[in-house]
């Protein structure tokens, strides 16, 4: 791990309400790297992730301590703006949730909201991010069609694509796949091993074989706290702490 | 007590075709009766609604369809409002009406955004809430005696279209604002959190993605209040509708004469109540068509955007 560090969290703490979701995380995110995310349902992962882009200001009665530096600044800040931040750290949900829109404006709009206006430049974006995302092909003749038409994992690429077109310099993904078929979720897998050329990325993710598959870097969490990480091909053959050998060969979880 | 029986098989032929049929075959019978039962009654109530529906238009029609004529719908009242037709009417509830919605439907649906998406569940949002239920519950002749304390004599707006579109917005507003609020609640966070983390603020998700999702729900209340401010009497009996004008109004603080208010005054308080029958019913008839022609329009434009969002 001597690539340059993207994102780095110092004993960070979350609270909802009185409950302790993460508990003291200390953890370096390299830049242009697969990290993943692993642990059992409720260990903090999806919070810690929703941490990265500040998604969790919009839960009532929570609180936040430490620092979470990007390049070197502290996002945790009050005088962040959190609007940017949100454009620099984009976010794949769980489920996919194009816009009830035609597919060009899912993609053109991060970019209209953001105060673009020019039209050959969206056209433009619109078209390189849903290449990026490897669905230019199948929808480049029904661009205007509605996005609800598209199947899940169309729908899902999109929701990458719409997320690329306001380029990021980091991608969050929430169990991108969960919600999708083998073909569908070999496809983001694929797109995910191509897209860290450009953007660091954090997949949070129940399946092993798929954290195994596309990341450089494994985290593991347990009951809010970030027990080891290390290099992928490391923890899943040589884990240092008993209790990610257990998770990872299914002993619990 | 359910004993177990053989099951019906084709190996035993014996027990399927049994004459006297096993507890638990009976008790599937009685079940399915009870459903069918349950089913016809709710049946029936479903019908009740409609039909009494058709005999109320049934009534109307048939009794006010020989009024119903050109000279009806395009004339002043004459001869003591005993001939001639309703224009003015027509002409005054659709300015009542259609001004209640202008000025109730933004501060409606200003109201439910900020009770749906900005308000903080505490006090004030609880206050707010049981203040607009609690309109929602005033008798409208209350209304008609606020419209007049308030609009009419303390704001001297006189007895006009101001006073009774502004008395009737008054009233419509609880409708608009509980009907806006849930079709803005029900549309998904999901399509919040996406607009956010692409770093839209608030406002912009609200215009761009929450407004327009709950397009065809806003515009559900709007039919609703509408068709509420077109037909209601005692709002507008003191604060806009006189008996009788022999022009159409051509401002803002005209006094008018309306559908509704003008059946009353021929059923109650005309020179010929009998004579005029017809009368009321046909303008009864016009005030039911009126409304549906209103709903009408506001349909087909909810159907066209639910077709956008499909």
């Amino acid at each position: 791990m001597n690539e340059a560090v993207k994102i780095s969290t110092q004993h960070l703490s979350f609270y909802y309400g009185d409950f302790l979701a993460l508990n003291d995380i200390c953890l370096e995110i390299p830049a242009n790297q697969v990290t993943a995310l692993i642990g059992p349902s409720g260990c903090g992962k999806s919070t810690y992730l929703r941490c990265l882009n500040r998604m969790n200001d919009l839960i009532a009665r929570t609180r936040t301590e430490g620092t979470i530096l990007l390049d070197g600044n502290n996002i945790l800040d009050p005088n962040q703006d959190v609007v940017s931040l949100r454009s620099r750290v984009g976010m794949v949900f769980q489920k996919p949730n194009p816009f009830p829109k035609s597919i060009f404006e899912n993609v053109a709009y991060g970019l209209r909201v953001n105060g673009i206006r020019d039209r050959a430049y969206i056209a433009g974006k619109v078209e390189e991010s849903l290449k990026q995302a490897a669905l230019w092909d199948e929808v480049k003749d029904r661009i205007t069609d509605s996005a609800l038409g598209l199947s899940g994992g169309q729908q899902q690429r999109l929701c990458i694509a719409r997320a690329l077109a306001v380029s990021p310099e980091v991608l969050l993904m929430d169990e991108p796949a969960s919600a999708l078929d083998p073909i569908s979720t070999q496809k983001i897998e694929e797109l995910i091993h191509e897209l860290k050329i450009n953007y660091t990325i954090i997949i949070v993710t129940h399946n092993m074989q798929q954290a195994a598959r596309v990341s450089d870097i494994t985290a593991f969490f347990y009951v809010g706290k970030l027990i080891e990480v290390d290099e992928t091909d490391t923890i899943f053959t040589r884990p240092g702490i008993k209790q990610t050998e257990d998770y990872i060969t299914g002993r619990f979880g | 007590m359910l004993k177990p029986t053989e099951p019906a098989t084709i190996e035993n032929p014996q027990t399927a075709f049994d004459s006297t049929p096993a507890p638990r075959f009976y008790l599937q019978r009685r079940r399915r009766i009870m459903q069918k039962i349950v089913f016809s009654a709710f049946r029936t109530a479903a019908v009740v609604n409609a039909l009494a529906l058709a005999i109320v238009v049934y009534f109307m029609a048939a009794n006010g369809w020989k009024a119903i004529s050109w000279t009806f719908l395009t004339q002043p009242p004459t001869n003591s409002m005993t001939q001639g037709g309703i224009l003015p009417c027509i002409v005054g509830t659709l300015c009542l009406s259609l001004g209640a919605m202008i000025l109730a439907f933004p501060i409606g649906i200003a109201s439910a955004i900020y009770m749906s998406e900005y308000a903080r569940p505490g006090r004030l949002l609880r206050i707010i809430r049981l203040g607009i239920n609690n309109l929602a519950g005033v008798p409208s002749v209350v209304f008609g005696l606020f419209g007049l304390g308030f609009f009419v004599v303390y704001l001297k707006f006189g007895v006009s279209i101001l006073s009774g579109a502004l008395t009737l917005g008054a009233m419509t507003l609880p409708v608009i604002i509980s009907t806006t609020e849930e079709s803005l609640r029900s549309v998904p966070d999901t399509y919040r959190e996406a607009s956010l983390a692409l770093g839209a603020n608030k406002l912009q998700t609200i215009c761009r993605v929450v407004l327009p999702s709950a397009m065809p729900g806003i515009l559900t209340s709007a039919i609703l209040g509408l068709s509420r401010a077109a037909g209601e009497t005692a709002p507008i009996m003191f604060t806009a509708a006189v008996f009788y004008v022999p022009h159409l109004p051509s401002s803002i603080f005209d006094e008018i004469m309306a559908l509704p208010y003008h059946i009353y005054v021929l059923a109650t308080a005309g020179t010929e109540i009998e004579a005029t029958r017809h009368l009321q019913y046909g303008t009864a008839l016009v005030l039911v068509a009126l409304v549906l022609g209103l709903n009408l329009t506001a349909i087909l434009y909810r159907s066209r955007v639910r077709k956008r969002l499909r």
